[in-house]
């Protein structure tokens, strides 16, 4: 019986459910060398903003204990020179290409953004990034749940495609959060982004980065993040798209257990870019081996330690 | 220019003194591949510690093999330092974009190769496609001790000079101030340089007052290495750019300091 991989985001299918995170695989190309990029079940571009954005100072990464702290900042060159210049690489693999939006000031940028995507067939689905932790804002979209069900109902009545909101884990309740976003008509949840983070220089007595704090990732984070999915999956009904610190085919199982339809990797592709193809295999192969058909079988399967 | 990842069988492995190391590794398509400047992006653990891989700039190539000049300075380069003759190393390369040295073999004046510190790695390799002849190459360190490769480009046919901080070796004081000196001779109509950041913006500026083209090899803290991930960008004058993929060598015309 040959295990069965294809997986349903919204009005998106996807042929496996193994998915490359915003931010980490820059517009694919960048990766092209490495392996053959169509196996992919999607691509997430990097996020893209109305304006070019020249991102943060540099030093903008960091080497933490299990992570790296990232304060890149959004740099990107802009809606109209990335449909211009990245769509058209995109459009060739012929896979579903998901691209993940931004506003820099005003909400409002996600009605504009949007609107002009809309138009795009070769796009499949929209990442809603109401979660970047380096815009040196005071507080994110995602860290309200009125805010978040506000900015999801606007751009839901301006396009068909398929919505993802991706979520912030610096907050109290994620599940809260995911439950505004789905009430208002997201089609599914993306979760986590990085958590906030800080490295010092002792020698120097200056912080590692730029601009002070970033984003945290990598398999650091994996245990908030599975138990954020967990959390999130008992509480709605739309798919989750499970990602952080996901480094192998195990930590990517622990992301389906726990709730997720699918999975993004993220840092792991800096480390080895043929990662998502080995996580892929590793799928099925766990299928095989434990006589499962279907991916619905293992997302959300998790047993009470004691029956 | 493609990028290969591969696993790359170490040939030798050998300390030359105090925390310096050479490798050789077996990687054709690196090895057939590579410019002088690029870098190979090593993975030396299969866990968590260190996570990113660490960029090390190609030190020369001989047929198959491609050989790098490391310093320990960390937790990931003495872990490297640990892998024996025989193992593998998990390796991404050729990256980065290289110098532009055809110019060389035409020009009229001498070219010059300033090196600070560890700076040497990637100049070995450049002086290989050199016309020895035409290449004169500046070595500076803090002391005697931490002067490096002197000897192999001295074999590959060209002049050396060496300065010291300290006095203990060749010209007293820092490198660039033995550049002013040797541009104030004439002769000179290129500048490759590799070096703490303080030095290369020396260079540059000694370089640009004497209307000389300069190249200049950056290092950077890198995530990806392969121009995905952005974390390692510089100020230029078109913007940031990213050490990994549009450098590390860069001209001293185009960047910010």
């Amino acid at each position: 019986m040959k295990p069965n991989l294809s997986v349903k985001i919204g009005k998106l299918d996807l042929k496996n459910p193994v998915m490359v995170a915003s931010g980490t695989f820059g517009y694919a190309e960048e990766f092209k060398d490495f392996f053959d990029l169509k196996k992919l079940g999607a691509i997430v571009t990097k996020t893209i903003t109305i304006r070019a954005r020249h991102g943060n100072l540099p030093p903008r990464t960091c080497e933490t204990p299990a992570g790296m702290l990232n304060s890149i900042g959004l740099e990107n060159p802009g809606i109209d020179k990335f449909i211009e210049e990245k769509i058209p690489f995109l459009k060739k693999l012929g896979i579903p290409v998901i691209v993940s939006i931004a506003a820099e000031e005003d909400p409002e940028e996600f009605v504009i953004l949007v609107k002009q995507l809309d138009k795009i067939s070769e796009i499949s689905a929209i990442e809603l990034n109401l979660s970047c932790p380096n815009l040196q804002k005071n507080k994110l979209i995602s860290q309200d749940a009125q805010s978040t069900f506000a900015l999801v109902s606007a751009v839901r009545q301006l396009t068909e495609k398929t919505l993802i909101t991706k979520l912030s884990p610096n907050v109290v309740s994620i599940s809260e959060i995911a439950l505004a976003a789905q009430n208002a008509g997201s089609d599914a949840i993306a979760l986590i982004n990085t958590l906030t983070g800080m490295s010092i220089d002792v020698h120097k007595r200056i912080p590692k980065l730029a601009s002070w704090i970033g984003g945290l990732s990598g398999p650091a984070i994996r245990p908030v993040a599975v138990k954020m999915v967990w959390e999130t999956y008992n509480k709605i009904k739309i798919p989750i798209i499970g990602m952080g610190g996901i480094m192998d085919i195990e930590s990517a199982l622990e992301f389906f257990i726990a709730g997720s339809t699918a999975i993004s990797v993220g840092t792991a592709n800096f480390i080895n870019p043929r990662i998502s193809l080995e996580i892929i295999s590793g799928l099925k192969a766990y299928m095989e081996d434990n006589d499962i058909q279907n991916l619905s079988n293992i997302t959300g399967k998790l047993k009470a330690c004691k029956d | 220019m493609k990028n290969f990842q591969l696993q790359a069988k170490i040939l030798s492995q050998t300390k030359i003194k105090d925390n310096y190391w050479y490798c050789e590794l077996s990687a054709p398509k690196v090895a057939s591949n590579a410019l002088p400047g690029q870098f190979i992006n090593i993975r030396v653990s299969d866990n968590f510690g260190p996570l990113l891989r660490r960029p090390i700039s190609i030190h020369g190539v001989s047929g198959v093999k491609i050989k790098i000049f490391y310093c320990v300075v960390g937790k990931a380069t003495e872990i490297l330092a640990r892998k024996k003759k025989g193992e593998y190393l998990d390796i991404i390369g050729p990256l980065g974009n290289g110098f532009d040295y055809r110019g060389n073999i035409k020009s009229k004046g001498q070219t010059i190769l300033i090196a600070g510190g560890m700076g040497v790695a990637p100049l070995v390799f450049l002086a290989q496609k050199m016309k020895p002849s035409k290449t004169l190459v500046l070595i500076g360190a803090k002391t005697k001790k931490q002067i490096l490769c002197g000897q192999e480009f001295k074999e590959l046919g060209c002049a050396v000079k060496f300065s010291t901080d300290d006095g203990s070796l060749g010209f007293s004081g820092r490198v660039t101030d033995l550049l002013k000196a040797v541009l104030a001779q004439g002769l000179s109509s290129k500048i490759f340089a590799c070096g703490p950041a303080p030095m290369l913006k020396a260079v540059t500026r000694i370089a640009c007052e004497n209307n000389i083209d300069s190249q200049l090899s950056l290092e950077e803290h890198m995530a990806c290495g392969i121009g995905a991930c952005l974390g390692c960008v510089v100020s230029t004058k078109s913007g940031y750019k990213r050490v990994c993929k549009d450098g590390p060598v860069f001209s001293g015309q185009e960047l910010i300091w």
